[in-house]
């Protein structure tokens, strides 16, 4: 037990001793978790909307307000003609036009005279159907408070967006983003560590001791496990806190899942050492192998259910996607965990297996 | 018992032989020097004694212990150098120090006795980081690491290489000292100079052993007299030496050349004009006594 507190020891020296190593595994988490909760949100910001009107009716300046008076919405103008506007789509000062006919007038003439005409900037077809989401609802919204059925004669249904009424982005992006850092710093971090040592010749002494040599790796993986327990706590705070994503579930069924996913994520690293013989080599399938799946198959970003089949499959062995499903049930929608029965019954068994095989492969010489 | 056994060991990576059925022992107490070039096959002999790789063929054992079976209770016997310092540059020399003596299971105020001469000279730097020691300094600290827990044997891969001559001496000293206290040391060098420390050395040279005999015995094998020549032009002199005809074997040997003959009743007079003849000047032979180093390169022409 000394001796394991000895390597422990020395594993922090390392850590704590080389300052780029440390802003990777401290700095990560608030960067990403800033960078995903903020600056990568996809919900649509400061829409310029230019508007057409041949004449200024009650009415028009009446909608015009309307919309300016939305957060989402800033209004460049009226405008008489369409040069203008056109000219503010090209050199994307404005987003969207909204235009009106000639005597529009919906409370005086018949429906069938009065036309308005939405353009937008499809060249991002997502952003253009959002946008044009948004500015009929405002439009909209403007008809039913004047109570003129003919021009929304249908029935308008209630919608509520559960779990998250806010439509934030951030909801969905903390689970996956402790689905990724938890392979970085698990996975990456333990096998370069582990190699380093194989490069640098440390290795060799270490052998021909009387520690054992699985001490030896058990040792390396203690601190990026403790350091992961940080980072699961620290972005958990920082969700509930600064991006204000609830914590809704049990915190138990939450620290036990990313407990699974940690020492699944461990055993992965060891693997991943005892195949390479290079820092560069274990860093390049580390990223290749496992961040780029994480980030692509595991739903964090993409919906995994849009994706083609044969990806579809391979999702399935990625375990960043059977946490982060489990993690967004539990945090976000606050489900008990019978509800994540399956991906906790996934991930162990993914776990176990992956220490099988990495005991197996671990080898009690160098070659 | 011998501290090491070494019986047919071969080993080849790929297509190349790093040991070619190679077969010594280490007697218990003795210092044993490993001589040959880089490249030979030191490394790989050091690595398969100390239990880290498998040889392909044949067996070796250490203090009694076979490197395969009982691999455990080599490693808890042994100490060993590797040949690149590898201790933690990021760590200072007292946490290196405490964390191999804890590796071990001692303190290293359990095992003083046995690396103060060495110690002391490395405790002023105490806390520095070994990676920003001189290069002696590192290897005083490694052998230090290897010693902290009293080992029977000690495994020494080119303890001196890329150490200045005043810490090679040095080195050597303290070798003679851990001998006397009964350690068995089997040490690996490409210096020649540093063969004659040893009580027996061996050749070693692509894999295969050339001899094995104690110093003096190495030289006194040599067999045949040996002359050493100087001039003014010894580029060219060279040549013109390798081009005499009673000269059989010629080779340059830092200000000299040496040179071996056919004949023993080789004439010193008749090559002396031969070389005045082709204009050199300051000219200047004489018969020497062998080194370690003639012998190892005969036998290597061989």
């Amino acid at each position: 037990m000394k001796v394991f507190l000895a390597f422990v020891k020395k594993e922090f020296f390392h850590i704590f001793r080389d300052p780029r190593t440390l802003l990777i595994l401290l700095g990560m988490p608030v960067v990403q978790i800033i960078l995903f909760g903020f600056a990568l949100s996809v919900e649509i910001n400061n829409i310029n909307v230019a508007i057409i009107a041949p004449e200024r009716t009650e009415t028009i300046r009446q909608i015009t307000n309307k919309i300016a008076a939305n957060r989402y919405f800033t209004v460049t103008g009226i405008y008489d003609s369409e040069d203008k506007p056109a000219e503010l789509m090209r050199r994307e000062k404005a987003n969207v036009i909204l235009r009106f006919n000639h005597d529009f007038n919906p409370f005086v003439r018949p429906v069938s005279e009065t036309q308005m005409q939405i353009i937008t900037n499809a060249s991002n077809p997502n952003t253009a159907v959002q946008e044009t989401m948004y500015l009929q609802s405002v439009i909209n919204d403007y008809f039913r408070e004047k109570q003129v059925s003919s021009v929304t004669p249908t029935i308008s249904p209630v919608v509520r967006y559960l779990y998250n009424p806010g439509m934030q982005s951030a909801f969905n992006f903390v689970p996956g983003i402790l689905g990724l850092l938890m392979i970085i710093i698990c996975t990456m971090m333990t096998s370069v560590s582990i190699v380093r040592e194989k490069e640098t010749g440390t290795m060799e002494e270490l052998l021909v001791s009387p520690v054992k040599p699985i001490n030896i790796i058990l040792a390396k993986m203690v601190p990026y496990f403790a350091l992961s327990c940080v980072n699961l706590v620290t972005i958990l705070l920082i969700s509930r806190f600064v991006l204000n994503v609830p914590v809704s579930g049990s915190i138990f069924a939450i620290f036990g899942i990313s407990l699974i996913y940690i020492i699944l994520a461990l055993a992965l690293g060891m693997l991943i050492s005892s195949i390479v013989k290079t820092q560069v080599a274990a860093m390049l399938i580390s990223a290749m192998s496992l961040m780029l799946p994480v980030i692509i198959l595991s739903g964090m970003i993409f919906p995994i259910e849009s994706a083609p089949e044969f990806f579809r499959w391979l999702s399935c062995i990625i375990p960043a996607r059977w946490y982060i499903a489990a993690m967004r049930k539990l945090m976000i929608e606050g489900l008990p965990i019978t509800y994540v029965i399956k991906e906790i019954v996934i991930l162990c068994g993914m776990a176990i297996t992956l220490i099988s095989i990495s005991l197996l492969k671990f080898k009690n010489r160098l070659e | 018992m011998s501290a090491i056994e070494i019986n047919n060991i071969s080993k080849t990576y790929g297509t190349t032989t790093a040991l070619d059925n190679i077969s010594f022992n280490v007697k218990e107490g003795e210092l044993f020097g490993l001589i040959g070039a880089d490249g030979a096959g030191k490394t790989t002999l050091f690595r398969i004694l100390t239990t880290l790789i498998l040889a392909d063929k044949g067996s070796a054992s250490v203090n009694g212990f076979d490197v395969i079976s009982q691999y455990k209770s080599i490693r808890n016997d042994v100490g060993y150098m590797p040949g690149r310092f590898s201790l933690y540059g990021d760590m200072t020399v007292k946490e290196n120090l405490d964390f191999f003596a804890s590796v071990f299971g001692t303190t290293l105020e359990q095992n003083r006795d046995l690396i103060e001469d060495i110690y002391c000279q490395i405790e002023p730097f105490n806390n520095r980081r070994s990676a920003k020691l001189s290069g002696g300094m590192k290897q005083k600290l490694a052998l230090c690491c290897a010693l902290i827990h009293k080992p029977s044997v000690l495994f020494l891969d080119e303890p001196t290489t890329g150490v200045d001559p005043v810490s090679r001496k040095e080195f050597w000293e303290m070798l003679h000292k851990l001998k006397k206290k009964g350690i068995s040391i089997l040490t690996s060098t490409p210096y020649m100079d540093e063969a004659g420390q040893c009580d027996r050395i061996a050749f070693i040279k692509q894999g295969k052993i050339l001899t094995i005999d104690t110093p003096a015995g190495i030289i006194d094998s040599f067999g045949e007299p040996l002359f050493a020549v100087s001039a003014n032009n010894m580029h060219t002199l060279l040549k013109a030496v390798r081009e005499y005809p009673e000269v059989k074997n010629c080779y340059t040997f830092g200000e000299y050349h040496h040179f071996t003959v056919r004949d023993v009743k080789f004439k010193k007079a008749g090559f002396l004009s031969y070389l005045g003849s082709l204009g050199y000047e300051n000219i200047s032979i004489n018969q020497i006594t062998a080194t370690v180093e003639d012998c190892y390169l005969k036998l290597s022409e061989l």
